[in-house]
């Protein structure tokens, strides 16, 4: 008999409290699977494992995961920027989960900040490297041997240490039964779950799979990035680009952010924007700013890894069921940065429900929602975040403002860095949008903004000045040299 | 130490945090050994020696106290130096605000080294012993 379960109503008000209902209780023998074996599922499985040994919970977690990590390129990838930003690092050393050497490529500890003015290093207040540059697979398209670990690989292996079985077959059919969820994979026997948490990226057909299940579930909208692997050998990445992420804010239409991130033989180009297309690629690689960090004749080989995957720039509609939850990608994630983090965050909430609260539609709806609709309207305020940097790229005034007063405070170092705490955290992910945006309003800071906005306006205005008073003496000094020419 | 591995590199013997000390940040050991090290009426008492993964410097974030509390103990890098990791206050508490279990280890933790301070204390009555003398 199929009998679908209850849809989350996200509108309603239900009075129904299925918190303690025994139905919706994971019990000792409870089988969940985990769909996607990424940092949103590895995380879910680590957790839920975690928590249930806490409580002296028996639970089995098969994480159905495809690919293999340890293979280099396309096929051993999850297509990412590959940064695991200051706040997760941090986080995680807090929960046990220190990132490996094996692992982490590159530490940063500042950034270089890039436009047609000038270039500005950024150091954090510790100049400590807080900030770790992985690869997502076993490395580029390429690689014979690879030196470092994937960041995905490694989480996995966390959460199979923990006692999750892995079971590396892609899932081809889900379905209710008796209320509840089948997994099916092309290979594999029909298996029932107690739970099955969603953890799947966006860059997969299996978001159909969830969306057939017909409990109201609205894939994420996206939107095409760009990444690119250059292979510069480990030397000049150490001597050019050392611990440093490099941002440039450049006035090109479309693009939101660009960053070249340094990890061991390779400089990453990620690019972020309304449909990165091709010849915005080309553009963005030949614009004097980024030629001056590159090796002077420098020419894009001729093969070299390089994606451009989706990325969620708006969370599905309908996160969860009864017995279902969807965290990470196919879920909510943070807007353009820390989509790790957002898997972290998401994945430990969904499985602290589960184990704590139950797998019901009401208990998610209680306790995992909130957090999810947190994650939405904090992107609603990172899209103003972006509006107000895009604006400061497409003006010279703007730019010019931006640069004097984030080199002044880097000169005095005991000055409050306002502005380049802003930037830190609006390109490194290691603050909320809305936390940005506090800061953002400070009257102390507004009242500098204006400040460097006057100076700003009236140097530009000077060197108009200047420029006209060129112009309008050049045909003077012309004219005197040709009479000075004549016999 | 690997140059690209995140945290900042600690020489041995150098000290991460200092006894007296205002204690802001929580550190958490990435690679390496680190020695606790009470300084009483000029001599050192080394109290234990906490390894990868173990964290210290919890206490003064926990204290309700207008300024950071201060530190009871220097902690230094043993033999062959240690790699340390620093954790906000700001950050940790605001995500404990928000995600309660993150607490979790660092009970676990304190738990354990109460435990320990009462297995310390009884054996300090019971036999006279000096537990730095381990």
């Amino acid at each position: 008999m199929l009998r679908q379960p209850r849809h989350a109503d996200l509108g309603s008000l239900a009075t129904e409290q299925t918190d303690g209902d025994a139905t919706f209780q994971l019990r000792d023998g409870g089988r969940i699977a985990v769909i996607g074996g990424g940092p949103a599922g590895s995380f879910t499985s680590y957790f839920l494992l975690d928590m249930a040994d806490m409580v002296g919970l028996d639970i089995d977690v098969d994480i159905y995961e495809p690919r293999n990590y340890t293979r280099p390129g396309p096929s051993g990838c999850n297509h990412c920027g590959g940064i695991v930003s200051e706040t997760l690092v941090q986080l995680l050393a807090t929960d046990g989960i220190n990132l490996p050497t094996s692992v982490v490529q590159r530490g940063i500890d500042s950034y270089v900040l890039h436009m047609d003015l000038g270039s500005v290093r950024i150091e954090t207040p510790l100049q400590e490297k807080r900030i770790a540059a992985v690869h997502r697979g076993a490395g580029p398209r390429g690689v014979v041997e690879p030196k470092w670990k994937s960041l995905d690989g490694y989480l996995l292996g966390l959460a199979l240490e923990k006692g999750a079985h892995l079971i590396p077959e892609r899932v081809d059919h889900l379905a209710w039964v008796d209320g509840r969820p089948e997994v099916k994979t092309r290979m594999g026997l029909p298996q029932t779950y107690d739970l099955v948490v969603g953890a799947v990226g966006v860059n997969t057909n299996a978001l159909k799979l969830f969306s057939q299940l017909e409990f109201g579930y609205e894939p994420p909208q996206t939107t095409k990035t760009y990444i690119c692997e250059l292979p510069f050998g480990e030397e000049f990445v150490e001597r050019y680009a050392g611990n440093s992420m490099h941002v440039f804010l450049l006035d090109l239409p479309q693009l939101e952010f660009a960053a070249i991130i340094p990890k061991g033989e390779f400089l990453t180009v990620c690019l972020l924007g309304e449909s990165i297309d091709k010849e915005l690629v080309q553009t963005f690689l030949s614009s004097p700013e980024v030629e001056r960090c590159l090796p002077p004749g420098w020419e894009m080989p001729e093969v070299y890894c390089h994606c451009s995957p989706m990325i969620n720039i708006q969370g599905a509609s309908v996160p969860y069921a009864d017995r279902l939850v969807l965290v990470g990608d196919c879920g909510a994630t943070r807007l353009f940065k820390d989509g790790i983090g957002a898997a972290y965050r998401s994945a430990k909430i969904a499985a602290s429900t589960a184990i704590f609260k139950g797998v019901s539609a009401d208990a998610f709806k209680a306790h995992y929602l909130p957090s999810y609709r947190a994650i939405g309207a904090d992107n609603r305020l990172g899209k103003l975040v972006f509006a107000i940097t895009h604006q400061i790229q497409k003006h010279g005034l703007g730019r010019r403002m931006l640069i004097r007063m984030v080199s002044r405070e880097q000169r005095r170092k005991d000055a409050v860095q306002r502005m380049s705490l802003v930037l830190w955290d609006t390109f490194t992910g290691s603050a909320s949008y809305r936390e940005i945006l506090l800061r953002g309003m400070h009257p102390f800071f507004v009242l500098q903004l204006l400040r460097h906005l006057c100076v700003a306006t009236v140097r530009h205005a000077i060197a108009g000045i200047r420029s006209l008073t060129m112009r309008w003496r050049k045909p003077l000094s012309q004219q005197r040299s040709t009479l000075e020419e004549m016999p | 130490m690997n140059r690209g591995a995140i945290g900042r590199t600690y020489k041995s013997g150098e000290s991460i945090i200092r006894q007296g000390d205002h204690g802001k940040c929580m550190y958490v050991i990435q690679e390496g050994r680190c020695m606790v090290v009470r300084e009483e009426a000029e001599r050192e008492v080394h109290l234990t020696t906490l390894e990868e993964r173990d964290f210290f410097g919890e206490v003064p974030l926990f204290e309700r106290v207008r300024d950071p509390g201060v530190v009871r103990a220097t902690i230094r890098a043993d033999e062959g130096g240690a790699r340390i990791l620093t954790v906000d206050r700001k950050t940790i508490l605001a995500r404990i605000h928000d995600d309660p279990s993150l607490a979790y280890r660092i009970l676990e933790t304190m738990s354990k080294r109460i435990r320990q301070l009462e297995e310390d204390m009884v054996r300090l009555v019971t036999e006279g012993m000096d537990p730095s003398d381990e």
